[in-house]
C-alpha cells in the first residue's frame, strides 16, 4: 500500500474561507487541537472576493434597527423558507461577531460619530452593512488570518481532501493530497468542520473561483449526511459581461446601495416595473429575473445585459467608495465608471442550499461531521440578502467550532479507528485517471457540465429543460467516470479537476433533481411553468437529498421546523 | 540559484529599463561637476544686487582660506544626499543596486548591507539635514528681496525673478521632504486629535507626491540661477530690468 | 484572430526549460487566459496558482516578460505581441512546479509581527481620518510581488534579516492603528531590518493595488525608528515629556 503521512488534531477544519477561520479559532480557544485545511494558500479563499459588506443590526446609523428586523428581513428575503432558528441566532449574533473582529483590528469605516459605518443593502430595511469601501471580504479574512495564525491553529495550505472516512457512524479522519507533491495524507480527527465553500464551477458564467467545486456538498453526501434546498442557487443580478474573459466577474450590490441606477437600452429606469418601492435595492432574485427578462425581450445593451450607472454621484464619492469596482472596469473593461455606465448581467454567486445541520451546534445528520458557512443549508432559504452571508460565516463559524470542539472533547483519543479498506479505496479511485489507457480530457467534460448547468438549470427552468438537463448529467457521468491525465501527481491542474469535476457532477445532479421536483417558484428558483408560489404544497417543506444504501441519490423532502409564534408575529408584523 | 530559482540571467526584461538610470547619471554627474567648480572656484558670484545661491550667505571669514561656499555648502548637499528621492536615484543609477527593478544589481549576492551600517548608516539624520537646509534657505529668501534694491532704488531684473523662482522651487523642495512629512504630524497615530497637525500633515502629503519633481526642478534651477550669475560676472550677458 | 506566442517555464527543482505555445487573442483577454488556454488544448499539467480572477485574491503572481505582475491583470493588448511573451515564475522563491513557487516564507515571517494590542480601557471610537492611513496598507491582498521584485531578497536573499515589503506595510498598519499600543520599533530596527530597505521603490511600482509602500509606510517606520534611535532632540524631548 502506498504510504502517506498522518496528522492527529481533535478538530479538523476543511476550509480557510471566513467560515472556517471563524470556526477554527473558535475550536482552538475551546482547547481544541486544531488542524486548518486548505486548497489554496491561507487568505486566498473566496471571501477575499464579498464586496458590499456584512450585515448585522449595530443600529450605528440607523438607530431604529434591531435584531427582529433583521430577522424579518432575512425570513421574507429567504421567501420564509429560511430555518427559522438559525436566521434567529444570526440576527442576534451578528452583532457581536462584527464588533469582536474590531477587537482583533479590523478596521471599518466609520460615522463621524466614530462608529462602525454602515450602508443600505438589498432588501434591508436600514442601513445595516458594516464595510471597507468595496472590499469588506478581504479585510475580514486577513483579520481572522491574523487571529487564526497567532492563536495556535495548525495551517494545512494548498492540501485537498478527497474523502471522509468514518469508524462506525462517525468521523474518524479525511484523507486528501498536497496539490504540490500529490501525496496523499491522512487526518485523524474526533470531528471534522466542512467550510467549503459553494459550487458556482459547475456554471459557466460565475463570479466563484476554481476552488468552488461543492467539495463539502459532495464529501457531506458521501459520509451520509443530508443535502437540502439544493435547487436554490443565487445569480447574482450584476455579474460584469464584456469583454469575454471577464465575464461573470461580481459588481459588488453596493453599486446600487450607494445610489447605482439600472436602465435598459432604451433607457428606461426598468426596476419600476418589477419592483416600484424597492427599485434597485430589491432582493437579488428579483432584480436577476428582471435584468435577465430585458435582455430577453430585447432591451438589452450591446453586449446582451443592463446598464448599471453610478456616475451621478460624482467621481470622488464613487472612487472613495467603490475603488476597486472603478479600477476593475477601467482595467478589464476600460470602462471609467464616474463617467459611464456598467454593463451588467446575472451570474451564478451562491448556493442557498447545502448540508442539513443543527442550528445550535451545526452538527449535520452524520456524528462528528459540522458545517459552516455556504455550504451550509438553511439560514439563507429561498434567496439570501447581500451581506448576510459575511455574518453568517462568523455567527455559524464560531458556532461550529464550540460544537466540534465540545463533541470532540467527550471522545478519548485513540477512541475512533481508521479503517485501511477506506484508505485502500481512496487510494485507488484517485490514482485511476493516471491508469486509464484511453479516457476523456478532465477540461472537456468539466466545459460539458458548465454548458448543461447553463442551458437547463440557469435562471428560468421548466420541467422539460430540467428533465434534460439530468439526462445530461448522466451522461456526463458516465463521461467522467473514464477520465485520463497527463504528466506527474505533482502539482497537476488536470488531475485535481478528476475529483473536483466528481464532486460537481454530484452536486449538480442534486441541484437539477431538486429544481425539477420543486414545481413552484420561489426565491432564487424560477419555473417558468409554475411561476407563482405554491405555498400550501411547497412553503411548508426543504426539499432533502440523501445517498440510499445502494449508492442512489434518494429524493424527498421534509417539513420545516414549525416557528414560535412570538417569531411569528415578527415576519409577519412587518416589523420597521 | 543558491534560492532554486528558474532565471539566472541578469533580466528578463526586455524593454527600455536602462534609460532612466542612465538619463539619471549623467544629469547628476553634470550637475555634480558644475557645482563642484563652481564652489570651489571662489569668483564670480556677486553681481550687486544678485548673490548665487551657491555662496549664499556670503561670509566674510578671514580664518577659512578656501572658498566661503564649502562653509555652506555640505547642507543642502547633505540634505539633498540623504533624501529619500535622491537615495533612490543614486542607489539605482551610480550603484545599481539594483538599476531598474527586476534587473541584477551591481552587487554580488549577500554582499550588501543597505542603510544598516556606514556609511548609509548616516541617512538616518536626513532630518537634521533639514534643519540646516532651512537655514540656508531663509538666507536665500534675504537674498531675494535683496535683489529687490539695486543701487538706484527698488526694481526688478530677470535675475530677481531667477532668484526668487529658484528659492520658491527649493522651498517646495524642503517643505515636501519625508522627513518633514514625518514631523509635521506622520508621527502621529490619531489625527483626530491633533486636528492643526492633520491639517498641515495632509499639505505636505500631497506635496510630498510630487517630491522627486521639486528634487528635480529645484536641482536644476540652483544651478541655472548660479550659472545667470556667473554669465552676468563674464560679462557675457547683461541683465534686463523690468522695472 | 490574432495568434500569441506564450514563453512559459516548465520545470522544478531539478531544473526546467522555456515551452512555447501558441494562443489565439480574444478580445479583453489576459495572460492567466492564455495559461488556461493552454491547460485546456495543450498540456492538462501546466502548473499555476489562480483563483479570483479578479486581482483580488492575489494568487496568480508570475514574471511576465521579466516583470512581477499578476496574470489575471496583464492584458495582452498591453504587450508588444509581435515578440514571445515570456511567463516565468517568481525567482525570490524556490520553485515547485512550472509557474508555482513555494511561497510560505512569507508565512512563517507574518507569524513573527506582534498582533494587534488594545488597552484595557478602549471604547473603540474611531475616527475615519485615524483608520484610512491603515487601511490602505489593509487592501494588500498578499500577491507577494513586492517580496519577489525587492532586491534584498530578490538578489541577496536576505531572507534571514529582513522581512520584506509587504511585512512592512503590515507592520506600518498595526503601528499606525489609533488603538494599537504594542511598540514594534526595537523589531523593525533588527529582526525585520527595515534598515535593508534602500527605498529603490521597485515594491511600490509592481504594486497591483496600487499601495505606496515605500512613501506611506517604509519611509515613515524609517522615520520612527530615526525618531527612537537616531535622533538626540526627539529623545530628550520624549524624556522631558515623560514618554
Amino acid at each position: 500500500m502506498e504510504k502517506f503521512e498522518t496528522h492527529v488534531h481533535d478538530v479538523i477544519v476543511i476550509g480557510a474561507g471566513g467560515a472556517g477561520l471563524r470556526a477554527a479559532i473558535e475550536a482552538s480557544a475551546q482547547g481544541a487541537s486544531v488542524g486548518l485545511v486548505c486548497k489554496s494558500l491561507l487568505g486566498k479563499a473566496h471571501t477575499v472576493m464579498a464586496e458590499g459588506g456584512v450585515a448585522a443590526a449595530l443600529g450605528n446609523v440607523d438607530s431604529k434597527d434591531g435584531w427582529k428586523t433583521h430577522f424579518h428581513d432575512t425570513m421574507h428575503g429567504g421567501k420564509l423558507l429560511n430555518n427559522w432558528r438559525m436566521a434567529q441566532l444570526h440576527a442576534q449574533e451578528a452583532p457581536e461577531r462584527v464588533r469582536e473582529l474590531e477587537h482583533w483590528g479590523a478596521l471599518f469605516d466609520r460615522t463621524k460619530e466614530g462608529n462602525i459605518n454602515q450602508r443600505a443593502f438589498g432588501g434591508h430595511t436600514w442601513k445595516r452593512l458594516a464595510h471597507v469601501g468595496d472590499r469588506t471580504g478581504l479585510e475580514m479574512i486577513r483579520t481572522l488570518q491574523d487571529r487564526g495564525i497567532h492563536t495556535g491553529v495548525d495551517v494545512y495550505m494548498e492540501c485537498t481532501i478527497t474523502h471522509l472516512i468514518k469508524d462506525g457512524d462517525r468521523i474518524s479522519g479525511a484523507f486528501g493530497y498536497w496539490r504540490e507533491s500529490g501525496r496523499f495524507v491522512l487526518f485523524q480527527a474526533k470531528a471534522i468542520i466542512l467550510a467549503t465553500g459553494g459550487i458556482g464551477k459547475a456554471y459557466k458564467v460565475t463570479s466563484n473561483s476554481w476552488e468552488y467545486t461543492g467539495d463539502g456538498h459532495a464529501l457531506a453526501y458521501e459520509a451520509g449526511a443530508d443535502l437540502i434546498d439544493m435547487e436554490f442557487v443565487q445569480f447574482h443580478p450584476t455579474g460584469m459581461v464584456w469583454p469575454p474573459s471577464v465575464k461573470g466577474i461580481l459588481v459588488t450590490e453596493a453599486v446600487r446601495g450607494e445610489g447605482g441606477i439600472l436602465t435598459n437600452r432604451e433607457g428606461e429606469r426598468f426596476m419600476e416595473k418589477y419592483d416600484p418601492e424597492r427599485m434597485e435595492l430589491s432582493t437579488r432574485d428579483v432584480v436577476a429575473r428582471s435584468i435577465y427578462t430585458e435582455v430577453q425581450e430585447g432591451r438589452g445593451s450591446p453586449h446582451g445585459g443592463a446598464f448599471l450607472d453610478i456616475s451621478h454621484r460624482g467621481a470622488e464619492y464613487v472612487k472613495k467608495k467603490l475603488p476597486s469596482m472603478y479600477h476593475q472596469f477601467k482595467e478589464f473593461a476600460e470602462i471609467d465608471i464616474t463617467k459611464e455606465p456598467m454593463e451588467v448581467f446575472p451570474t451564478t454567486h451562491y448556493v442557498m442550499g447545502g448540508v442539513r445541520v443543527d442550528p445550535e451546534t451545526e452538527q449535520t445528520t452524520v456524528n462528528g461531521l459540522f458545517a459552516c458557512g455556504e455550504v451550509a443549508g438553511g439560514m439563507h432559504g429561498a434567496n439570501r440578502l447581500g451581506g448576510n452571508s459575511l455574518s453568517d460565516l462568523l455567527v455559524f463559524g464560531k458556532r461550529a467550532g464550540a460544537g466540534a470542539a465540545e463533541y470532540a472533547n467527550k471522545i478519548k483519543d485513540n477512541q475512533l479507528k481508521v479503517n485501511d479498506g477506506d484508505i485502500n479505496n481512496a487510494v485507488k479511485e484517485m490514482l485511476t485517471p493516471f491508469e486509464n489507457s484511453e479516457g476523456e480530457n478532465p477540461y472537456t467534460v468539466h466545459q460539458g457540465l458548465q454548458d448543461a448547468m447553463g442551458d437547463f438549470v440557469g435562471v428560468f427552468r421548466t420541467k422539460d429543460k430540467l428533465h434534460e438537463g439530468i439526462e445530461e448529467i448522466n451522461v456526463l457521468k458516465e463521461r467522467a467516470s473514464q477520465l485520463k491525465i497527463e504528466g506527474s501527481r505533482m502539482f497537476n491542474p488536470g488531475w485535481h479537476l478528476c475529483k473536483d469535476l466528481k464532486s460537481m457532477l454530484i452536486i449538480s445532479e442534486a441541484i437539477a433533481r431538486c429544481a425539477h421536483q420543486r414545481e413552484e417558484s420561489r426565491g432564487a428558483h424560477s419555473r417558468v411553468d409554475f411561476p407563482k408560489y405554491n405555498d400550501e404544497v411547497w412553503g411548508t417543506v426543504n426539499s432533502v437529498i440523501s445517498k440510499d444504501s445502494s449508492g442512489d441519490m434518494n429524493l424527498g423532502t421534509s417539513p420545516l421546523p414549525q416557528m414560535p409564534e412570538e417569531l411569528k408575529k415578527i415576519v409577519e408584523g412587518g416589523y420597521k | 540559484m543558491a534560492n532554486g530559482s528558474a532565471q539566472n540571467s541578469i533580466t528578463l526584461r526586455n524593454d527600455t529599463w536602462w534609460v532612466l538610470p542612465l538619463i539619471t547619471a549623467i544629469v547628476l554627474a553634470t550637475f555634480g561637476a558644475y557645482s563642484t567648480w563652481r564652489a570651489f572656484s571662489n569668483v564670480d558670484f556677486l553681481v550687486q544686487p544678485y548673490l548665487s545661491p551657491f555662496y549664499s550667505p556670503y561670509i566674510l571669514a578671514s580664518w577659512w582660506p578656501f572658498s566661503p561656499a564649502l562653509l555652506i555648502l555640505w547642507a543642502p548637499l547633505g540634505f539633498r544626499a540623504t533624501c529619500y528621492y535622491y537615495r533612490k536615484a543614486y542607489y539605482r543609477s551610480f550603484f545599481l543596486a539594483p538599476a531598474a527593478c527586476a534587473v541584477q544589481p551591481m552587487a554580488k549576492e549577500g554582499n550588501y548591507d543597505g542603510e544598516t551600517k556606514f556609511p548609509f548608516i548616516i541617512q538616518n539624520i536626513h532630518r537634521y539635514f533639514f534643519y540646516a537646509a532651512g537655514v540656508v534657505l531663509f538666507f536665500l529668501w534675504v537674498d531675494a528681496f535683496h535683489a529687490l534694491w539695486f543701487e538706484d532704488g527698488f526694481g526688478i531684473g530677470v535675475g530677481t525673478i531667477v532668484l526668487f523662482v529658484n528659492v520658491f522651487l527649493l522651498s517646495m523642495y524642503s517643505m515636501s521632504c519625508h522627513s518633514f512629512r514625518h514631523l509635521i504630524g506622520g508621527r502621529l497615530d490619531v489625527f483626530s486629535k491633533c486636528p492643526t497637525r492633520f491639517r498641515l500633515w495632509e499639505k505636505v502629503s500631497g506635496w510630498n507626491e510630487n517630491h522627486a519633481l521639486w528634487a528635480w526642478l529645484s536641482l536644476f534651477s540652483v544651478a541655472l540661477a548660479d550659472l545667470y550669475i556667473f554669465l552676468l560676472a563674464k560679462g557675457v550677458i547683461t541683465d534686463l530690468r523690468i522695472i | 484572430m490574432s495568434v500569441a506566442k506564450l514563453r512559459i517555464y516548465r520545470g522544478d527543482a531539478e531544473g526546467g526549460q522555456e515551452v512555447e505555445y501558441e494562443v489565439p487573442v480574444d478580445e479583453g483577454m489576459v495572460v492567466l487566459d492564455a495559461i488556461h488556454f493552454v491547460q485546456a488544448n495543450y498540456d492538462g499539467d501546466l502548473a499555476v496558482r489562480w483563483n479570483c480572477k479578479a486581482a483580488k485574491c492575489g494568487s496568480c503572481s508570475a514574471e511576465i516578460n521579466g516583470m512581477p505582475k499578476l496574470t489575471c491583470k496583464t492584458r495582452l493588448d498591453s504587450l508588444p505581441l509581435d515578440k514571445p511573451v515570456t511567463v516565468y515564475p517568481l525567482k525570490t522563491f524556490p520553485i515547485m512546479k512550472d509557474l508555482v513557487t513555494d511561497v510560505s516564507w512569507n508565512y512563517e515571517v507574518r507569524k513573527k509581527i506582534p498582533p494587534f494590542k488594545y488597552a484595557e480601557d478602549t471604547d473603540w471610537k474611531m475616527q475615519q481620518v485615524d483608520v484610512e492611513r491603515s487601511q490602505e496598507f489593509r487592501k494588500c491582498i498578499e500577491c507577494f510581488l513586492c517580496q519577489d521584485v525587492c532586491h534584498v531578497l530578490r538578489n541577496h536573499n536576505k531572507k534571514n534579516e529582513f522581512f520584506g515589503p509587504r511585512m512592512m506595510i503590515k507592520i506600518a498598519e498595526l503601528e499606525m492603528h489609533p488603538l494599537d499600543i504594542e511598540d514594534r520599533k526595537e523589531m523593525l530596527r533588527e529582526a525585520a531590518g527595515v534598515g535593508y530597505c534602500n527605498i529603490t521603490k521597485c515594491c511600490t511600482d509592481v504594486c497591483p493595488e496600487e499601495i505606496h509602500i515605500t512613501d506611506n509606510a517604509i519611509i515613515p517606520l524609517k522615520e520612527r525608528v530615526a525618531d527612537t534611535y537616531f535622533d538626540p532632540l526627539q529623545w530628550i524631548l520624549n524624556k522631558v515629556k515623560g514618554n
